[in-house]
């Protein structure tokens, strides 16, 4: 599985090629200074600025499609940063960058209506931004944990930021538990790491594959690494903080945060397990066990909640559950069974992201026009607001995985990982995960539907806005299709031609 | 290269419309009733290119790979284009009608745009060259259809579609499950490769009979084999051309076809007959048919004896390809045609006497021929073709499913079509009497609930003429059997093609 990750590569990498990497993570930091110091009322600028920031990842892509993957090692001082960008790396960096295109089209029209506020709040939401954008690109390329520590570190401090950021009491309550627990998954993390170096002395990914052996150290060191994680990812059972930080958050950082920041913690944590214990299937196991109860947890309580937020909130600790599925068929298992769980799940993780984006900004766009946070205060939306109410819609057929979205193709190959692996009770999670979404999602689309409503006051928002969400919840459903083309990309693994 | 495109047109003449007809605003009624129109009728003649070329022997397929395994693949064989051309004829009707009921309601701009892509996934389905593509459509069909059954946005529909999506998704799963079972165990199975399984050593025969049952149960929710057709009944809150759709052409119909593909095309009727697998589905179609009609005479307003009688009928279907040999074949596939035909005809007229004079009771129907003739003449064609009296389609169906039962060596299965033709008779001719021979208020006897003259004739002609048409049609179906492109030539084509080597 190891070559997967594009860990090991025998090509030398060329001038241009670590330009274009090291502007990837610069470039985003930059803009989101230049964003604080212009503050932006209109959308183009920026968007102007994600497109440029876009531009150094559209002149790597053709070089790693053609030449296969590129690794480079940074001299810092005593420390050696390794990097690499392999088809994986691709594909994750350009949903990074095109979600962090689409919040941040959405939020100059979301600041003007929903935020009327002139505090500092807005100021700090560019700089933020770009700085959680530098980091996720950081965690996709790097190949060595320390780069990885830096990454995650970075991240989990934006992301408490950008939580932070409306002020008010209840969001300073749930960011403040979300910092504390964000900085105990670090320390976690930090000290795996730190027994890792003291044991085998080196820390880039590679080479701690060949050196490191199973034994107590590595156990701990994994149980550490992985908790710390875990707890990042909002997996079962280590997930109450989430809803909490989602309901108070602004609609593009939600979005954000739940499509991308609580994947980088999963796709480290996959990484990790790939490389140091690629036969742990006892362990995989505990993991997609806490996926099941996560996929059953998350989807029953996004059914029962009151609030529009939570129910989206709780979606996402439903759906991480399919991901971490991906332990048990990815670790130990068959090469058969693994390259179909290997499309499976980054295919997942990419319709999730659109999708819950998608969903985020719908509902944020919802809650805007209604003046409701409730799901009952959606009575008669249907008619009002076709428009938030589709994208909503679009979205939700992803999340829940029926055809065409890329949840569906996505669970299809999960599906057929399992029944391959005889993993009979992924089947059963997946089923009755299927059933809950629907019950939830649909559960908003009853409201909805009721026509004998007053007609009540209510505030239309910018056609742009809903637009941008339509934008990405149609995404998640063309890639339903046209999902050979990101397959494709993770065909470049590496390790040769 | 045109020919490839053939079916992706026809499936975009349906998908297209949506959007388009999202994006025009409320109040463009005649805009949009031209779009629709102009979108039914290209769709009906594309198909009817379709069906000419598949005469000539011609061949229509597209397809790409969507995961490596996976194939999306629309192609064009005898089968499919009779659910095509059925679907496509009766979306033209149904699209008039709708229009006409309608009429001043709000939200028919979402109604329209969900009407044409429950249209595109019906024709999504008949044309789907494999397994995956058929679960792709089918589920998108439940999806298009939940927002037509909550229209009217009161609670009883908001129930009735809860119900009606809690059956069908569950349902859609445990297909999803058996489709993804069969790509593990074989992979693509594009339909008539039957061999892939024939030649499938007999160790592997009870995986085979589990996932056909797996499949079974998955399908058998939107056929409304009973036990799981509760949904069907409750879903009578729709709106009459909503309640067309579902029960003649779309829903119910999307089970029995699926079902069929099963049976003839994934399995091959050879092999299903060996696994003992047809004797399952006699015996679930033999109950369902029973359960339906027996249920049907117990209620007391129309639309809910409709549902019950299309549970009934919809079985035949299912009876008919169960009994091994030709002539079964042919009588269930004609009834796929026949029975969209004459029950799209009742709907309609159910809906007519609701729409003009407030009928919605068996027992308000007195005297309703005089006021109403020729909608109670559809209805009473439509009725009769139920209960299969010559010359009307239903007829045609029973004779084969009769034939088809001796050729099988089940003579029993006579029995149960009498039983169930006395069944039908006892429920339908009760409200044929009511209709002509008793008097009411056009008699000047009591008053009609909720009289409303919509139109010049005895109801808006948008309401009347497909009813009449699809009437005419069911009429003709079974006159002109003998010729070409009838429905019957068609199932004799479908059943040459899987009896002869």
């Amino acid at each position: 599985m190891i070559e997967r990750l594009g860990l090991v590569t025998t090509q030398l990498p060329t001038t241009g090629s670590s330009v274009m990497a090291l502007l990837v993570v610069v470039l985003p930091l930059l803009l989101g200074v230049l964003g604080a110091a212009c503050r932006p009322k209109r959308s183009w600028p920026a968007v102007l600025a994600s497109l440029l920031a876009l531009l150094p990842l559209l002149t790597l892509t053709p070089l790693v499609v053609s030449q296969g993957t590129q690794a480079w090692v940074l001299e810092l001082g005593g420390l050696m940063l390794h990097w690499r960008a392999n088809g994986l790396t691709l594909l994750l960096l350009l949903l990074t960058q095109l979600l962090v295109l689409a919040s941040a089209a959405y939020a100059p029209a979301y600041l003007r209506v929903a935020v009327q506020a002139q505090g500092r709040g807005p100021a700090w939401l560019w700089p933020l931004m770009g700085l959680l954008a530098a980091s996720l690109s950081l965690i996709w390329l790097a190949a060595d944990l320390f780069t990885l520590y830096i990454g995650l570190e970075l991240m989990g401090l934006s992301a408490v930021g950008l939580m932070l950021l409306p002020g008010r009491e209840d969001a300073l309550a749930a960011g403040m538990r979300y910092l504390l627990l964000a900085l105990i998954g670090s320390l976690a993390f930090l000290l795996g790491v730190a027994l890792l170096l003291g044991a085998w002395g080196r820390l880039d990914l590679a080479g701690l594959a060949e050196t490191v052996e199973a034994g107590p150290v590595l156990w701990v060191a994994m149980a550490l690494l992985s908790a710390g994680l875990l707890l990042k990812a909002a997996a079962f059972p280590l997930h109450a903080w989430l809803a909490p930080v989602h309901g108070s958050a602004w609609t593009p950082v939600s979005a954000l945060h739940a499509a991308l920041v609580i994947k980088a913690s999963f796709f480290i944590a996959l990484q990790l397990w790939l490389v140091f214990a690629p036969q742990a299937a006892v362990a995989a196991w505990v993991v997609g066990g806490m996926g099941a109860a996560a996929v059953v947890w998350g989807g029953l309580l996004a059914w029962r909640v009151d609030k529009l937020k939570d129910v989206v909130a709780w979606s996402t600790v439903s759906q991480l559950g399919y991901l971490l599925i991906a332990f048990p068929l990815l670790i130990g298992t068959a090469p058969a069974v693994a390259s179909i769980a290997w499309d499976g799940v980054w295919l997942q993780l990419l319709a999730h992201s659109l999708a819950k984006a998608a969903m985020f900004l719908a509902v944020g766009n919802l809650m805007l026009a209604t003046g409701e946070s409730r799901v009952s205060g959606l009575a008669g939306a249907s008619r009002r607001f076709p428009l938030a109410l589709l994208s909503f819609g679009i979205a939700a057929i992803s999340l829940v995985g029926l055809p065409p979205s890329a949840g569906f193709t996505a669970k299809w190959l999960l599906l057929h990982a399992a029944l391959a692996a005889g993993q009979w009770p992924w089947l059963l999670v997946l089923a009755v995960g299927t059933l809950l979404s629907a019950a939830y999602v649909f559960r908003v689309f009853r409201y909805s539907f009721v026509e004998d409503v007053e007609l009540e006051d209510y505030r239309p928002v910018p056609l742009r806005m809903d637009l941008i969400a339509l934008i990405l919840a149609v995404a998640s459903l063309v890639l339903g299709l046209a999902a050979t083309w990101p397959l494709a990309l993770l065909e470049i693994t590496g390790g040769g031609p | 290269m045109s020919q490839a495109w053939l079916p992706l047109i026809t499936l975009a003449t349906s998908l297209l419309v949506a959007p388009l007809i999202l994006l025009l605003p409320e109040r463009a009624w005649r805009a949009r009733a031209a779009l629709n129109l102009s979108a039914a009728l290209l769709k009906l003649l594309l198909v009817g290119l379709m069906v000419v070329g598949l005469y000539q022997g011609r061949e229509f397929a597209f397809g790409f790979t969507v995961v490596p395994g996976v194939e999306f693949l629309l192609r064009v064989d005898a089968l499919g284009m009779m659910f095509a051309g059925l679907s496509s004829l009766l979306w033209l009707a149904t699209t008039v009608y709708a229009i006409g009921y309608l009429e001043d309601s709000p939200n028919r701009k979402r109604f329209f745009a969900f009407f044409s892509l429950c249209v595109a996934s019906t024709i999504g389905i008949s044309l789907a060259g494999n397994l995956f593509t058929f679960l792709l459509f089918y589920e998108l069909l439940t999806l298009s259809t939940y927002p037509l059954v909550v229209h009217r946005g009161h609670p009883a529909g908001l129930a009735a579609g809860t119900v009606y999506l809690r059956y069908t998704l569950t349902g859609g799963l445990v297909l999803l499950l058996g489709v993804v079972g069969m790509h593990a165990l074989v992979g693509d199975v594009t339909f008539g490769e039957r061999e892939m399984l024939r030649d499938l050593a007999p160790s592997y025969h009870p995986l085979l009979i589990g996932l056909f049952l797996v499949m079974l149960l998955g399908l058998g929710v939107k056929a409304a084999l009973v036990p799981l057709h509760g949904w069907l009944p409750r879903a009578m809150v729709a709106p009459a051309p909503v309640s067309a759709l579902l029960h003649a052409v779309a829903v119910v119909k999307a089970g029995a076809f699926g079902i069929v593909r099963l049976v003839y095309d994934v399995y091959g009727i050879q092999l299903t007959f060996e696994l003992g697998l047809l004797t399952v589905l006699t015996v679930l179609s033999v109950f369902t048919i029973l359960y339906g009609s027996i249920r049907a005479l117990a209620q007391q307003e129309l639309k809910p004896r409709l549902a019950y009688s299309t549970i009934s009928q919809v079985s035949y279907i299912v009876l008919g390809i169960s009994l091994f040999g030709p002539f079964g074949t042919i009588a269930g596939l004609a009834h796929l045609m026949h029975q969209g035909l004459m029950k799209v005809t009742l709907f309609y007229c159910a809906g007519n006497y609701a729409e003009e004079l407030g009928i919605h009771r068996i027992d308000e129907l007195d005297g309703a021929g005089r006021r109403m003739p020729l909608t109670s003449l559809a209805f009473t064609v439509g009725a009769l073709g139920m209960i299969g009296l010559p010359p009307v389609a239903g007829f045609i169906s029973k004779w084969y499913l009769g034939l088809g039962a001796v050729q099988a060596g089940m003579p029993w299965v006579i029995g149960v079509l009498v039983a169930s033709s006395l069944l039908n008779a006892a429920y339908f001719l009760p409200i044929l009497h009511r209709l002509w021979f008793r008097a009411g208020p056009a008699h000047g006897k009591g008053q009609w609930p909720e009289e409303r003259c919509l139109g010049r004739f005895e109801t808006s002609g948008w309401l009347l003429w497909p009813s009449l048409a699809t009437a005419l049609f069911s009429l003709l179906a079974g006159l002109l059997a003998g010729l070409p492109f009838s429905p019957l030539d068609l199932a004799t084509l479908v059943a040459t093609e899987e009896y002869l080597p």
